[in-house]
Formats: C-alpha cells, sequence, structure tokens
C-alpha cells in the first residue's frame, strides 16, 4: 500500500462524509470508545524507510510492525526506550496513535517523548510533513508529539520518526516482600536518589525492581538494596514481558481500569487493586466491584485521571474510556479536532463522544 | 506587504485608562522613557517601542488584562527576562507587553514527588538552587540560566548542555495553568504520569507566547547524580571531531554533554577564562559523564578509548570539581568572550544530523569569505545544534545587512542538509522568513489553524513565529529575483 492509496481512500471518504475507522494490527480494537465507521486498514503501508543509529532515529511506515523495528535496532544495540506493548501485531502507527508505553516509561519517558517527526494525511486528504529526523526542532508548533495519544482522531499517521536509546549495558531485577503502604514509600524515596531504576510493578505484596545501566553502577545498586531493604535478585525477563503485554495475572478480570496519578499518592486501599507500575505512578485495578464514578472521583481526587482500559462494550458505551475534560479543554479540542479533520470522518467517539 | 503593524489600530488613551483601573501605579509603563527598555530582546538588531507595558502581580490582573485587550483588540506580547535571542519579546507598535517579571516566586518544592510548583518568572537556575537541599535539580539548562524565566523556557522549549540526557524542556515539565486571550484559566497536563485528551503540553511548549499565557509551571526535578566528570579532546580536524561524536554515540554512550567548539571559538575564549585549551587544535569536545563513581569510571575509560580511536591530538580528563567547571567556563563563556573581539555578533541557532557536521562547516568556512565576514563556531555538538557566532560592526554600513545573509544562509543550508531553522531559540521574528523554507503551505495552514483555535483574532505576539502565507509569497519572490532559488519544489503562490 502506497502512500498515494490513503490519500486516494482519504480523499474519497472526504467526498462522501463517510466515517473511517483507521486501524492496522487491530491490537487495540479494546481501547478507547466505540468503534464505528468503514475500516481503512493502514497494515499493508509498511516498512522501515531509514535507521540512523549514529543519528539516534528510525523512520518507518506506520504499517510497520514493532517486533520488526525492534529486531532491526537489536542488531545496533539500540532500542524504543519506552518499551510499548505489542503481541507480535502491534504496528508503529497504533503505537504512537495510542500513545502507551511500558515498564520502562519511569525512567525513560513516555511515547510522546521520543516522537521526532510525523508524515499525516488529515482528513481532507493533505499530506503534511511535522517535526523532522533531528533532536531538536523548535520551528512551528509540536504538531508531532500532540498526535501521541489522538487516537486516529486528527489523521492518519503516515510515516513516523522516533527517537532510540542504547540498549543499557547491564539489567538486573531485585524483589521484595512489601505491602502496599511500604511499597510506595520505598519507591518514591528512591526516586529521589541516583539510583539507576529503570522500572517498578508491585502486585499482591511483592515488588520488583529492576535496575539498568552501566555494569559498575547496577551492581553497586544491586548490592545496596539488597543489603538494605532484603531483596532478592531474581531472573526478570519473563516477568517484564508479561507486565508489558499485560499477561501477568494481576490483569485479569472483567474490568480494567488504568489511574495515572501523582506517585506520592498513598494507597488507595480498593479491594480488587491489581497492580503499581512506574514508580507508583500508574495504578491498575481490576474488577468490577467499585463503580466507575467513584473511581474516576478517587483518581480526579488525587490529581490524576481514570480510564477504563479493557471492558465489556456495553460498559465503554455507558461509562466512555477516558475521563471528561474541563469545559474550556473539551471546547479547544472541538476547535482542534476540526482544524484537522472538519468534516469529524477520522475514528468519530474514539476519543470522546463529542467528536 | 501586509503587516502586523497596519492590522491594528489602537487608540493609546483609551487603552491607558482601562489598564489603570486594573493595574496600581506601580505595574503599569506608558511614558516612553520607561518603555525604552522593553523595546527589544537578546535580538538587539530588531527594536519597537510598545504603547504600554503592565507588570501584573497576580493571576486575576492577568486574566483581565487579556480579557481588556481582547475586547479592544489590542495585541499583546508577553515577556519574561528578555532574553530570548529570536525576537520573540519585541515588542508590537499597536500593542501591550505583559511582563511577568513580577511572577516571581517558587510555591513549592516537594522532595518526595520530586517537583517544583513556580511562577513563571522565577530564573531557571532559581529552580535547581531551592532543590539542591534535596539533592534534586532540573535539568534543561541553557547558557542564559541565570537570568532566563521558566515563563521564557517554556515558551521557547528551551535547551542546554545536560539536554541530550535529560531531555529539553517539553520532557522536563509537568503541567501548566495558562490564561487565554480571551481571559479563560486552565490547566495542562498534571502531576501524574499523563493527563486526559490531546497532549496539550507538547502543543504549548515552545509555541512562543501564541496561544496563551503562562502563568504557572511544574517541573520535574531529578537527582542529582554524585559525581560528574569531563574529558576534553582535541582534533587537528573539525572532520575529525565530528566523527568522534558520531562514534560516541555509535559505541552506546549518551555522555550528560557532548559540546564542540573550532579554533576561532577557542581564540576567542582562552585568553578570557584560561581554559587550558589547546589553541593549535582545528577543534575541542567536551564530554561530560555523571552519574555513581563507578558509572562515571566506566564511561569515562570507554569514551577516552573511543576518542583515542578517533584520532584526538590530545586528551585530558578533568581530576576535580574545580578543573571540571574551569574545562566548561570557555564553552559557557563562549558568547561574552567573542563579544569582546567584535563590537557585535550574530548568534545563529540551526541544527543539523550530527554526520553533515563537517559539511556544515566547510561551508561556513566558504560563506565567510563571500560575505566577508568572520564565524566562531560553538555547538551542542551531541544533538546536531549549531551556534555559529557572525561577527560584524553595526556602525559599519552594509555589515548588519551581510551578517542578516549570512545566518540566512546557514539555516536555509541547515534544512537542506536534514535539519531545522531552529533547535533552541525559537523562530521569533528572526527566522520568520526561513519557515517558509523549513515548511510548505499546508503545514503553515495547519499552525495558522492551531493558533486560530486557540487566538482565534490573533491578538497574542502577531508577526512571530509563523509566518503569513503572503509574507512566505514574497520571500519567494525575493530568492527568484536573486536567481537562486533553492527549493523549486516548495509551493508558491
Ligand atoms: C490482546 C491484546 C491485549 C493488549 N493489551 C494491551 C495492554 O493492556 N496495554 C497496552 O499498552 N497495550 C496492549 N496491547 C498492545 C497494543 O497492541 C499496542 O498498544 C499497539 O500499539 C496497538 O497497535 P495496533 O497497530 O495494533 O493498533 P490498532 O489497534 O490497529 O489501532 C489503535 C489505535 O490507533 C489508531 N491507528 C492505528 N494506526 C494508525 C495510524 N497509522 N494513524 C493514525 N491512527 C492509527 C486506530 O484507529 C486506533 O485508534 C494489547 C494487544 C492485544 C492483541
Ligand atoms: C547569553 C545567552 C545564552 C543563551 N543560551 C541559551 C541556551 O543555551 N539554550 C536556549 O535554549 N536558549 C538560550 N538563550 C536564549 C534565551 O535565554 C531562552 O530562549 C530563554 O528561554 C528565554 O527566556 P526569557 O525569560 O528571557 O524569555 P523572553 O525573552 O522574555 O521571552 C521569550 C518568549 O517567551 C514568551 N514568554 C515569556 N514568558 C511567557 C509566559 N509567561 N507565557 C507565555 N509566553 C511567554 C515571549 O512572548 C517570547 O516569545 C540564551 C540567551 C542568551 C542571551
Amino acid at each position: 500500500m502506497r502512500l498515494s492509496d490513503l490519500v486516494a481512500e482519504m480523499i474519497g471518504a472526504a467526498a462522501n462524509n463517510e466515517p473511517l475507522r483507521i486501524r492496522a494490527g487491530g491490537s487495540k480494537d479494546f481501547y478507547g470508545g466505540m468503534l464505528a465507521g468503514k475500516l481503512l486498514d493502514v497494515s499493508a503501508h509498511r516498512g522501515i524507510v531509514a535507521y540512523e543509529p549514529t543519528e539516534l532515529y528510525v523512520t518507518a511506515r506506520c504499517g510497520t510492525p514493532l517486533v520488526e523495528i525492534e529486531a532491526a535496532l537489536a542488531e545496533c544495540g539500540q532500542m524504543l526506550a519506552f518499551e510499548p506493548p505489542h503481541f507480535g501485531r502491534a504496528t508503529l502507527g497504533g503505537c504512537v496513535a495510542a500513545g502507551l508505553a511500558g515498564p520502562r516509561r519511569q525512567q525513560a519517558g513516555g511515547v510522546r517523548d521520543f516522537v521526532l517527526g510525523v508524515k499525516l494525511v488529515d482528513g481532507r486528504g493533505l499530506v503534511h510533513d511535522f517535526g523532522g529526523q533531528v533532536m531538536k526542532n523548535v520551528a512551528g508548533y509540536d504538531v508531532s508529539r500532540l498526535l501521541a495519544g489522538s487516537l486516529g482522531t486528527l489523521g492518519v499517521l503516515a510515516e513516523v520518526t522516533l527517537k532510540v536509546l542504547p540498549r543499557p549495558r547491564a539489567e538486573q531485577t531485585l524483589r521484595f516482600d512489601l505491602d502496599e503502604g511500604a511499597a510506595l514509600a520505598l519507591l518514591n524515596e528512591w526516586g529521589g536518589q541516583p539510583l539507576p531504576v529503570s522500572a517498578s510493578f508491585w502486585s499482591a505484596g511483592q515488588l520488583w525492581l529492576r535496575l539498568s545501566g552501566a555494569q559498575a553502577a547496577v551492581a553497586s545498586a544491586v548490592a545496596r538494596l539488597a543489603d538494605q531493604f532484603g531483596g532478592q535478585t531474581v531472573d526478570g525477563e519473563k516477568h517484564w514481558i508479561s507486565v508489558r503485554e499485560q499477561t501477568h495475572p494481576a490483569f485479569a478480570g472483567t474490568c480494567l481500569w488504568r489511574l495515572a496519578l501523582p506517585t506520592t499518592t498513598p494507597a488507595l486501599g480498593l479491594d480488587g487493586l491489581g497492580a503499581i507500575e512506574w514508580g507508583g505512578g500508574l495504578r491498575w485495578y481490576a474488577g468490577d466491584a467499585v463503580p466507575a464514578a467513584v473511581l474516576r472521583e478517587r483518581a480526579e481526587q488525587a490529581g490524576g485521571h481514570a480510564v477504563l482500559y479493557r471492558a465489556p462494550e456495553s460498559l465503554r458505551c455507558l461509562e466512555g474510556a477516558f475521563a471528561p475534560l474541563a469545559p474550556p479543554l473539551l471546547a479547544l479540542h472541538r476547535r482542534l479536532k476540526k482544524s484537522f479533520d472538519p468534516q469529524g470522518i477520522l475514528n468519530p467517539g474514539r476519543l470522546y463522544a463529542e467528536f | 506587504m501586509e503587516t502586523a503593524e497596519n492590522t491594528f489600530q489602537t487608540d493609546r488613551k483609551a487603552l491607558a485608562e482601562r489598564l489603570k483601573a486594573i493595574l496600581p501605579a506601580h505595574c503599569l509603563l506608558v511614558d516612553d522613557e520607561d518603555l525604552r527598555p522593553y523595546e527589544c530582546d537578546g535580538l538587539t538588531a530588531y527594536r519597537e517601542l510598545p504603547l504600554a507595558v503592565c507588570l501584573p502581580e497576580s493571576e486575576a490582573q492577568v486574566v483581565d488584562i487579556l480579557w481588556t485587550c481582547h475586547q479592544l483588540g489590542v495585541p499583546v506580547v508577553a515577556r519574561g527576562a528578555g532574553t530570548g535571542l529570536s525576537g520573540g519579546a519585541m515588542p508590537h507598535a499597536q500593542g501591550v507587553v505583559l511582563s511577568m517579571a513580577r511572577f516571581n516566586r517558587i510555591l513549592r518544592v516537594d522532595r518526595l514527588a520530586r517537583l517544583a510548583v513556580v511562577q513563571p518568572g522565577v530564573r531557571n537556575l532559581a529552580v535547581s538552587e531551592a532543590a539542591a537541599p534535596y539533592g534534586l535539580y532540573y535539568a534543561p539548562d541553557p547558557s542564559s540560566q541565570i537570568a532566563c524565566t521558566l515563563g521564557g523556557n517554556v515558551a521557547e522549549n528551551s535547551g542546554g548542555v545536560h539536554c541530550l540526557k535529560y531531555g529539553l524542556t517539553v520532557h522536563n515539565i509537568l503541567r501548566i495553568r495558562v490564561v487565554s486571550i480571551e481571559g479563560e484559566v486552565f490547566e495542562i497536563g498534571s502531576e501524574a504520569p499523563d493527563a486526559p485528551g490531546y497532549d496539550l503540553l507538547a502543543l504549548l511548549i515552545g509555541s512562543e507566547g501564541m496561544l496563551g499565557v503562562v502563568t504557572e509551571v511544574t517541573v520535574k526535578l531529578v537527582p542529582k547524580p554524585a559525581l560528574a566528570q569531563v574529558v576534553m579532546a582535541s582534533f587537528d580536524q573539525v572532520g575529525k571531531a565530528g566523527e568522534a561524536v558520531a562514534a560516541i554515540i555509535a559505541a552506546g554512550i549518551i555522555p550528560a554533554g557532548l559540546e564542540m567548539m573550532d579554533k576561532p571559538a577557542t581564540a576567542a575564549v582562552e585568553p578570557y577564562v584560561k581554559a587550558g585549551y589547546d589553541l593549535a587544535a582545528a577543534a575541542i569536545l567536551l564530554c561530560e559523564s555523571d552519574g555513581t563513581p563507578e558509572e562515571v569510571a566506566e564511561e569515562i575509560s570507554r569514551v577516552t578509548a573511543v576518542l583515542t580511536a578517533a584520532g584526538a591530538r590530545d586528551i585530558r580528563v578533568s581530576q576535580s570539581e574545580a578543573e571540571r567547571l574551569r574545562f566548561w567556563a570557555g564553552r559557557k563563556a563562549a558568547f561574552p568572550a567573542v563579544g569582546r573581539i567584535t563590537p557585535d555578533y550574530y548568534c545563529m541557532d540551526g541544527t543539523i544530523p550530527r554526520k553533515r557536521l563537517a559539511e556544515m562547516l566547510a561551508a561556513i568556512a566558504a560563506m565567510e569569505k563571500k560575505y566577508k565576514l568572520r564565524c566562531a563556531n560553538v555547538f551542542h555538538a551531541g544533538d546536531g545544534n549549531l551556534h555559529p557566532l557572525i561577527m560584524y560592526d553595526a556602525a559599519k554600513p552594509g555589515e548588519w545587512t551581510r551578517a542578516e545573509a549570512f545566518g540566512a544562509e546557514i539555516l536555509e543550508l541547515s534544512v537542506r542538509l536534514g535539519g531545522s531553522i531552529t533547535g533552541e531559540h525559537g523562530v521569533g521574528i528572526e527566522k520568520i522568513n526561513q519557515m517558509c523554507v523549513q515548511y510548505k503551505t499546508r503545514e503553515l495552514e495547519v499552525f495558522h489553524r492551531i493558533k486560530a483555535a486557540f487566538d482565534e483574532r490573533g491578538l497574542l505576539n502577531p508577526g512571530k513565529a509563523v509566518p503569513s502565507l503572503h509574507r512566505c509569497a514574497e520571500y519567494g519572490q525575493m530568492h527568484v529575483h536573486h536567481g537562486e532559488l533553492k527549493f523549486p519544489e516548495l509551493e508558491r503562490f
């Protein structure tokens, strides 16, 4: 599939005022609001366009599977530092459009932090190039990063340039027996110290901590933490994949809520809390005992927000996946949406029911 | 040509009356001699007197000022410390300067949450100073950090030596409070790792005061590394230094700072700071490593090996904190040092892919002959961000015009080499024509629509950052006229 085919489909849809549902791997059909519109399958627009290890960037077409990109990077000892989940099917476009990062986000930053440039097909079929392939570019508004997490509502990300980083030289995992409150307290304490923590995961009385970096730095941190806090070194590789891909039992349940909170938010004490990631900043609640309104309010009171991440369709339609926006922000969202997609044909309702 | 000036016609007296009702006398300047200090920012070649300068002390006053200006159709230019280098804070002749200088309080430093909540007029360095007792600091460190403000940093997405490893302003801001031109207050981002909806934080950061006025900033603080050490290497060819930069990255090392100076730059700074630079070298590289002592020792030995293999003629490793600071002193003082050897200099700011460094430097050397002006080069080599310092004498007829053309040619070459016309200083008024070179009409139209989504009447900082399509057409014609149209594939109309 060539860019011109994508453009032609978009122009056709715009001419007929026909809503489109952009889809690549389809691995995220469960995520966000309702799925509506004619299927625009972009998975065939694929392939790595440029990869320059010494310039620290990779450019690829949207349908390129993440595994393909990661394999190319691994050959040069590099990685996508935000550690996106993929399940073998996820594509670059879907990864950036969904804006979801994995365990390493705590240390490295999120998807948006690594987006350098995009080629975008907007709702009128116009192709735009925003950003570029250099690390620093402040010419014009930063549209590339705006698109991370926009769930295909502003255009098709035909091509994306991401910043890549070297893989850490050494990596080790420690496991501690700690209750929720104690784990949170320690995570915040450690966060303020020069420790090479690259991931954390707490569930059911156990805290897992991954340390990455220079050989010597990892070794000395492991020794100190094991000695002072009783951590056990364990083989973490399978564990972190199960966290990234959410196959760990902590994520199982009919409903899965994702709460992004300030790291210092105390234990929520919710019946059925599944897991804590990102040094306390991300909390998963797997269960349906607590009503949606209560979860949203608890998250908001703590200064964060709650996403109905995975749930039966009926509930998703009823509650909306994402926390509602304050009125001035919603008005801004609507105007921005309109400027990229004047007819509102792109993924309508996938982000918010209002557009 | 349509200019921003003739789009607005302000009744100066009526405006002053309305502002007097909002602000106490000590917060409002309207007399020409009081306005004079605000007529330009760090780019002194462009000056303009505003009709009034407002120095609000509360967010409520900011709301009232913006709402009033919106009602009257008066342009507003926000201002931090005025250290900007692209004319972003240059006043509008028919408008108001909204100085955020009195918003200078640090509201909260939270050790456990590793963040600080500050007002936009707080100086960059003051944040790190306030965080120091907790072993934390704010990573983005523009060379102007003793003077420039967080509000200005947010508006310009400022960078610094540490940004290679720790990211730019956009990577280190959690939340901002903004007042729209219509006087509406909203918050973007949060203390949590992300916020619902579009990433408006990314859009606002680097938007050069065009989308809203920032009244509060929440920044991320990071742990201060236990140790920092710097390796200084000198090279007898600029190209070799450029290759050494690529070799360091290829070896999987992301240093805490990786900076380069060419011979004219070291020649200018050495007598000034006595850093011990190798004056016979064509270029020197400064490569900093930070972390735990074990980590630093490991990285320094790897960096040293890479630099040796890359053909460095001399390598020195700082043996004490005092020596580390001395090695850096020259790089940090490069601008004032060059300022001592020339009446005026013009600091450019383009980025290029690192592998094109040698090519760019050769082209600049050729431009020195073409424009009959000297140029010293200091740059953030690690991220390909150049700061050519074009030396000129404003008192000599024609020199500024040549310096300006020299700068424009560097920027346009940056785009052609695959880079950008600005890495950290912003477009402002300075690079407005080169925006027409970097972007096509379609992207510029998107920028205008984004602007309209926030500021429909175009009152915030008009004439800056995003050129009118009309202006691009004119600029395009100018190039055709000189017979050197460089981008024939770009659309024109
Ligand atoms: C069973 C299963 C469970 C998963 N669970 C999780 C999980 O719990 N957490 C997690 O983080 N990830 C999860 N994923 C991973 C998910 O695969 C990734 O997040 C991935 O990034 C989605 O990519 P995709 O190509 O499959 O996107 P799709 O599902 O095809 O699309 C995702 C979104 O992006 C839009 N989109 C796709 N391509 C483009 C484009 N080129 N331009 C604009 N918009 C586009 C779509 O319209 C849609 O809104 C799961 C995957 C599977 C199969
Ligand atoms: C010697 C020297 C060295 C420098 N080194 C660097 C460097 O290493 N890296 C770098 O990135 N820059 C550097 N700069 C440029 C400059 O310091 C930065 O751009 C800085 O961020 C500007 O901050 P300021 O407070 O002075 O802003 P100003 O110059 O006052 O304003 C800059 C822009 O921000 C807008 N603005 C200011 N406050 C607000 C607000 N509250 N809300 C909305 N908009 C606002 C203004 O309208 C204007 O467009 C240097 C400048 C000098 C003079």
